[in-house]
């Protein structure tokens, strides 16, 4: 692939990229969320065309209009999550849809060269299994056997480990080299260094939607690695050094311990605390709990153990109008899905948590001038670009979406924010005034909870930051003389050393 | 030739298309009328006359319209929140069961008020129907069962319990002293005091108008303030749009779950006591199980967009389709073909819809991976 670039409305996705990989390598493809991973490997497999550049495969330009394209040009993608129907039998999976001349000859072919695919792999799999008896390794294998059965030669794997057992990550390893001798290119998207490092023999480093190295495994370490995938080089630039804060205790949470939605536990025994005025970051790759600890603290999850406590009263658990009631505000990571009804009205959405009340109802009654007033004051106030306050908040902009969330929040004159990723997918001037907004709130002595992926941003906002892993706080720093170094290889589960 | 989801609906639309779809329908019937060997225009005349036109087609048509009027509005009640309340029939049919045996009783006791026989109908009614709700509505709030599958399955309690009280037992609702009683299983009839009145409208030739007709367009104003006004509304929006974001702004579903639930099985009951004290005026089990009143509320509901002023209009003109099409089968127009009469007209009007939210794009080459792949699969 060479010199892709992807633009969506806002958003330069893959910015010249160069990528390759070579037959009989297993190839990492490393970056933050929002590094253009997904977007350049969707291009690869044909789920979206690129704006320019070319893609070759055995020195052949091609171009791909659909999926079938790239599936026929031997190209197979593993989703993270499987697409598997679950009631059918796992040989049924595997040729359900294939159109090989002789399909109706029956289960008895299919089953043969399902059998055939996995033993030349040496990847066991019962064909007559339903998928639904089977472990979610084992369905993934069934998605690789599916995607080698097809006839790829060049196999994507997108954040395989996310849902596997460390035992399991062991067994998938030793299948992607196996696969890799064969003379597969395998290719592996993921965000975990230790990871890399254990299976990958050359890999690219994507940031901001560049690709800013390419390397064996030989020259790398998780510390280059780290690094490179945050990009140290504009790290320092925009802190903006603030007293530190003196404030009373605003929030406390004792021991906090909440059930993830896979089972067992997203959030496991965490405890912090933060005073007015004050940011406290969280750092941690997606996926280790930071969501669910932010929903926990907000009230929409309810925690098996442990206490969140404002102004020194404890929240009723899974309540979300207790923490409204308190003053806690929420700016959620997904805003089209849980902070708004996209198919409502601005002023709806602007009325969202203060309707049960005056001045925005009479007893029963919504006043629905007020509301509108309401509407057309926060447009204003945080330039929301919009026809008028009748528009459905669906047809916003994702930056605009943001703004009408944190409007939101900030107007009900919050004591407490939870602000999750609240600038993840916005252009530069967006997160500029995002920032801003947050840096004002904490002068007006507002107790901030940031969550965010992009250590810049937390570096830049927060006074002490915490790391996530796993579902725990990992570390503590002091935010003016934190490395991107350190919070890398604490985010990527090493210790500090 | 492939359909594209609209990014914006002109307000054009939502009159064109319904209008459109009545006429597609009616060029259909007429294909199948002359392949039956009937003329169509005659008969589309026919149609129309006994359904709006002719001597007494009107308080016919308001017979068939009140009964769907209020399971129209309590479907659009549940569906609104996206709570697919699909029992309206077996709420319906308790309603009537309710309204029918509190009548008798205070027939037993000898009240002669009018007034008070059809406001204790009517509430008993509400009940009754608030009440067989209520079990779906406990099951999809505590236990997360799927409310489509539970309130539809009632249904079919519902008209059990409608066969045991008149046809397998000796049950209060039962007719056991009358002559034909005693030779054929039948109900009971209500008091003369209990039948609900009707306004005769002169400046319409006296069409009656039933109480009923007039209660349910009062429930659709209430319905409509209720949705459009109040924060009970409020919520029942967002909640439909967005249950996520609807628990993020601290509202609490279960409890709404329960309420809207209720309220549409109060209405549809309401419907049943409306159908006793109205019209029936005794439990017919299988007249009832025969009619369809709460599915085709349904149909109503979702013709309606489920808007309650709209199911006014809409219940009135699928009120008349059906009486005309009890007036038009006899011995040289089989009944069976009234029924494709009815469906295609059904059939088009929600077929109609998709038009609303998608467009339709026609010549557009197809893109040229699926080409390739129509070449190997062949």
């Amino acid at each position: 692939m060479r010199g892709i670039t992807k633009r969506f409305p806002g958003v330069l996705a893959n910015d010249q990229v160069d990528f390759e990989a070579a037959p009989g390598e297993v190839h990492a493809l490393l970056g933050e969320n929002g590094a253009g991973k997904t977007t350049l490997m969707n291009v690869l497999t044909g789920l979206y065309r690129p704006d320019e550049g070319e893609i070759r495969i055995h020195g052949k330009p091609v171009e791909f209009h659909s999926p079938r394209d790239a599936l026929n040009a031997g190209i197979g993608m593993v989703h993270q999550h499987f697409r598997l129907v679950e009631t059918l039998t796992v040989a049924e999976n595997m040729t359900l849809g294939w159109h090989t001349p002789r399909f109706w000859l029956g289960a008895r072919v299919g089953r043969r060269q399902v059998r055939d695919v996995s033993e030349s792999l040496r990847m066991a799999v019962d064909p007559d299994a339903r998928v639904w008896q089977l472990s979610v390794g084992e369905q993934q294998r069934v998605e690789i056997l599916k995607a080698v059965f097809r006839g790829s030669r060049v196999l994507i794997l997108d954040e395989p480990t996310a849902v596997l057992t460390p035992q399991e990550v062991e067994q998938l390893f030793a299948t992607l080299r196996v696969m890799a001798r064969e003379g597969h290119s395998v290719i592996v998207i993921t965000h975990k260094l230790h990871e890399v490092m254990a299976v990958a023999d050359r890999i690219t480093v994507l940031r901001g939607g560049k690709s800013v190295a390419t390397l064996p495994v030989s020259e790398a370490t998780p510390r280059s690695l780290a690094a490179l995938m945050v990009g140290r080089e504009i790290a320092e630039a925009r802190r903006v050094e603030r007293e530190h804060s003196t404030g009373e205790l605003v929030v406390e949470v004792a021991n906090l311990t909440t059930p993830g939605d896979r089972g067992g536990f997203a959030v496991r025994d965490v405890s912090f605390g933060i005073r007015a005025g004050e940011i406290l970051g969280v750092a941690g790759v997606a996926g280790n709990g930071q969501r669910e600890l932010a929903e926990t603290v907000y009230g929409i999850r309810a925690a098996a153990a442990g206490v969140v406590r404002v102004n020194g009263k404890s929240l009723r658990p899974g309540d979300p109008r207790a923490a409204i009631g308190a003053g806690v505000a929420h700016v959620p990571e997904d805003r089209l899905g849980t902070g708004l009804a996209p198919s409502l009205s601005i002023t709806s959405n602007v009325s969202l948590k203060t309707y049960r009340t005056a001045p925005m109802s009479r007893g029963p009654l919504l006043l629905l001038r007020r509301m509108h007033e309401r509407a057309r004051a926060l447009i204003k106030r945080y330039d929301v670009q919009a026809p008028g306050p009748d528009t459905p908040v669906r047809n916003l902009s994702g930056g605009n979406l943001q703004k009408l969330v944190l409007g939101r929040e900030f107007d009900g004159e919050p004591r407490v924010l939870v602000a999750a990723q609240p600038t993840r997918g916005l252009d530069v001037g967006a997160i500029e005034t995002v920032h801003s907004y947050l840096r004002q709130a904490a002068a007006d002595g507002v107790a901030i909870l940031l969550f965010s992926e992009d250590l810049d941003e937390i570096r830049a906002l927060a006074d002490r930051i915490v790391v996530m892993y796993e579902g725990a706080l990992v570390g503590e720093l002091d935010a003016s003389s934190a490395t991107v170094e350190e919070l890398g290889l604490l985010m990527a589960g090493g210790r500090a050393e | 030739m492939r359909f594209e989801r609209r990014l914006d609906q002109p307000r054009w639309l939502i009159f064109a298309v319904p209008i459109g779809s009545i006429a597609v329908a009616f060029v259909l019937m007429a294909i199948v009328l002359v392949l039956t060997g009937h003329a169509p225009g005659p008969t589309f005349r026919r149609l129309l006359d006994s359904a709006f036109f002719a001597n007494g087609a009107l308080t016919a048509t308001f017979v068939s319209s009140t009964p769907i009027l209020f399971t129209g509005l309590a479907a659009a009640a549940a569906f609104r929140m996206q709570l697919y309340n699909i029992g309206g029939e077996g709420q319906f049919y308790l309603g009537a069961v309710a309204a029918v045996g509190l009548a008798l009783y205070l027939g037993d006791r000898g009240l002669d008020s009018t007034p008070v026989y059809i406001v204790a109908m009517a509430l008993v009614g509400a009940v009754a129907g608030a009440a067989w709700a209520a079990i779906p509505a406990l099951l999809r709030a505590f236990a997360h069962t799927n409310e489509i599958i539970t309130s539809l399955m009632l249904n079919y309690v519902a008209g059990l319990l409608l066969t045991y009280l008149i046809i397998d037992s000796h049950s209060y609702w039962r007719d056991l002293e009358s002559f034909e009683g005693q030779t054929f299983p039948l109900g009971k009839t209500i008091p003369e005091q209990a039948n609900w009145p009707s306004a005769s409208l002169d400046a319409f030739g006296g069409v009656l108008l039933p109480l009923g007709f007039g209660v349910g367009i009062a429930l659709a104003a209430v319905m409509w303030i209720v949705y459009s006004r109040t924060r009970f509304g409020f919520e029942i929006q967002v909640i439909g749009d967005s249950p996520r974001s609807a628990r993020f702004a601290g509202m609490r579903l279960r409890r709404k779950i329960l309420a809207v639930m209720c309220i549409s099985g109060a209405i549809a009951g309401l419907g049943g006591a409306s159908y006793e004290g109205d019209f029936a005026f005794q439990i017919d089990p299988t007249g009832l199980q025969t009619s369809f009143y709460g599915y085709t509320g349904i149909v109503v509901a979702a013709l309606a967009r489920y808007n309650p002023l709209a199911v006014v209009p809409v219940a009135f003109l699928l009120g008349g389709l059906l009486s005309a099409g009890y007036t038009l089968q006899g011995a040289d127009f089989p009944s069976g073909l009234v029924g494709v009469m009815q469906g295609l007209i059904l059939f088009c009007a929600l077929a109609g819809e998709v038009l609303v939210r998608y467009r339709l794009r026609i010549g557009r080459r197809a893109p040229r991976g699926v080409e390739a792949q129509a070449e190997t699969a062949s």
